[in-house]
């Protein structure tokens, strides 16, 4: 993305609206686009979801299938996850193996999802040491225009939520929803000039200088943090997003049930 | 980050299990220009972490189209010996180093004076000889020293240390068991001269009264570590000038 260039024309022009709190598309600067989601779109994964985020568009899917557990914990199950920016989405993005981008991306939402204990991996065992249920969830970008770590997120949590364990596929008894516990959120904010702006678009990711992505659970507890970008926040910045967190987090929450 | 052991991580003292008290950070030493091909070079061992950092550049960039035509590019490679830890680590890239590489990378480039050097590239070789928590912050306050000692501008150097909690404890600095059995690890990475952050990272599980005490500690004791870093620098620049001297 990094030969991606904004005209100053363009960048002038989300400065001089950002002086007056206002944003290109007319949002205020701490409000999130409208979310979209479909789930259980793929009849193949056993769970899945394609959410948009304004028009950043991300499908999810995951597959869950018996295999060996690692040996330091021999009766829970493991959860992987993956991110792939494909072409497709936009025309920075290129084929290959995945990216730092697209690496940093699924280890961020991965952290969300592990530490705030949304599956509860320990429910996953089909016999202690030898089989347990391996869940992946991979993600790909469909559509980018900015945001992609929320965007992800939410993906992976309605993917999750609507996910079954096919038990009955692999001869281990009855199929049974995947054991979900909470539903963590992860919201977004970059640094423009002095100004912290939630869920950016494509113009304004490219012309900011840091990134805070800050994940909540139920509870509003912290479960998951990522500052990105070559710049800095400031710790009154970093307070801004962690309120905006808890409070955001909430809402969403009530969109997605 | 399990949060469930039997070790007790902190006793009714409120001692951790390596003695240290909760907002105290392992002993700490560092030291620059250790290396004699690299441009610049800087050793440390925080606990028994035992890191190795050195730069090359600005060089030409490869490769060539990562080149930025208005400032040098700043190339990170986090990596972690074999041995470093309990069980062998497959050699090579995985896909944590790989996100360490690129988040120390970005906390530099806030640093250095990268637009002084266009086209070019600084390359930040980060090794881990000895793995015991803490890495990616021990690996970054390395690596800032070997930036000043390659002579390179900078505005400021870039201290590094993580909070965390076990056993319900916010703590400074964890050690391996207080990592792989505690609840929670912040990572962060600051400006001293600003106080601007450059680096932070949070996984586990914290309330915001936990969050902001660890946040506190974190800063306090960034900006000890930053006077360890000034000091090895200053060490290296007095030895060098001795050494002049008595070469005359």
């Amino acid at each position: 993305m990094s030969d991606f260039i904004i005209s100053e024309i363009k960048r002038d022009h989300i400065l001089k609206l950002l002086c007056e709190g206002k944003r290109e598309d007319g949002r205020g600067t701490a409000d999130i686009r409208k979310i979209e989601t479909i789930v259980g779109c793929i009849e193949s994964a056993d769970g899945s979801a394609r959410v948009k985020l304004g028009k950043t568009e991300i499908i999810a899917g995951v597959k869950i299938v018996p295999g060996t557990p690692f040996g330091d914990s021999p009766d829970v199950g493991v959860l992987t996850t993956g991110a792939e920016l494909i072409p497709m989405a936009h025309a920075s993005f290129e084929s290959g193996p995945p990216s730092e981008t697209a690496i940093e991306l699924a280890r961020v939402v991965d952290r969300g999802i592990r530490e705030s204990g949304m599956i509860d991996v320990s429910q996953l065992c089909i016999e202690s040491g030898k089989e347990v249920w391996m869940c992946f969830i991979d993600m790909y970008a469909l559509d980018y225009d900015g945001n992609l770590f929320d965007a992800a997120n939410l993906a992976a949590v309605c993917a999750l939520k609507n996910a079954i364990i096919p038990a009955e596929q692999y001869g281990k008894g009855k199929n049974r929803p995947l054991p979900v516990t909470c539903t963590p959120i992860s919201i977004t904010s970059v640094k423009i000039g002095n100004d912290l702006i939630l869920d950016p678009n494509f113009d304004e990711e490219m012309i900011s200088s840091a990134r805070m992505t800050v994940t909540t659970d139920d509870n509003g507890n912290f479960r998951a943090m990522q500052k990105g970008g070559k710049g800095s926040i400031t710790r009154d910045d970093l307070s801004l997003c962690l309120d905006r967190a808890v409070e955001k987090g909430k809402e969403i929450r009530k969109i997605i049930g | 980050m399990s949060g469930h052991t039997d070790m007790v991580l902190v006793n009714d003292e409120g001692l951790r299990i390596d003695g240290r008290t909760a907002e105290e950070k392992r002993p700490i030493k560092i030291e620059a220009g250790v290396l004699s091909n690299a441009d610049g070079s800087a050793y440390l061992e925080i606990g028994k972490n035992k890191v190795l950092a050195a730069v090359y550049g600005p060089r030409e960039c490869h490769p060539r189209h990562l080149q930025d035509p208005t400032k040098a590019i700043i190339q990170c490679k986090y990596n972690m010996e074999a041995f470093s830890v309990s069980d062998r680590k497959r050699p090579g890239p995985d896909r944590r180093s790989i996100e360490i590489s690129k988040i120390i990378a970005e906390a530099l480039e806030k640093v250095v004076l990268t637009e002084l050097f266009p086209r070019a590239s600084i390359d930040v070789y980060i090794e881990i000889l000895q793995a015991n928590a803490g890495t990616r912050c021990a690996g970054l306050t390395a690596a800032s020293v070997a930036l000043a000692d390659a002579g390179i501008p900078m505005r400021d150097i870039i201290p590094a240390i993580a909070a965390g909690k076990a056993d319900d404890h916010v703590l400074l600095d964890l050690n391996k068991e207080e990592d792989n059995f505690g609840q929670a690890d912040v990572p962060l990475a600051i400006v001293p001269s600003t106080d601007e952050i450059v680096l932070l990272q949070m996984d586990g599980n914290m309330t915001r009264e936990e969050f902001d005490h660890a946040i506190d500690l974190a800063y306090k004791a960034c900006h000890e570590v930053y006077d360890v870093q000034k000091e090895a620098l200053k060490k290296r620049y007095t030895s060098m000038k001795e050494e002049v001297d008595s070469d005359e």
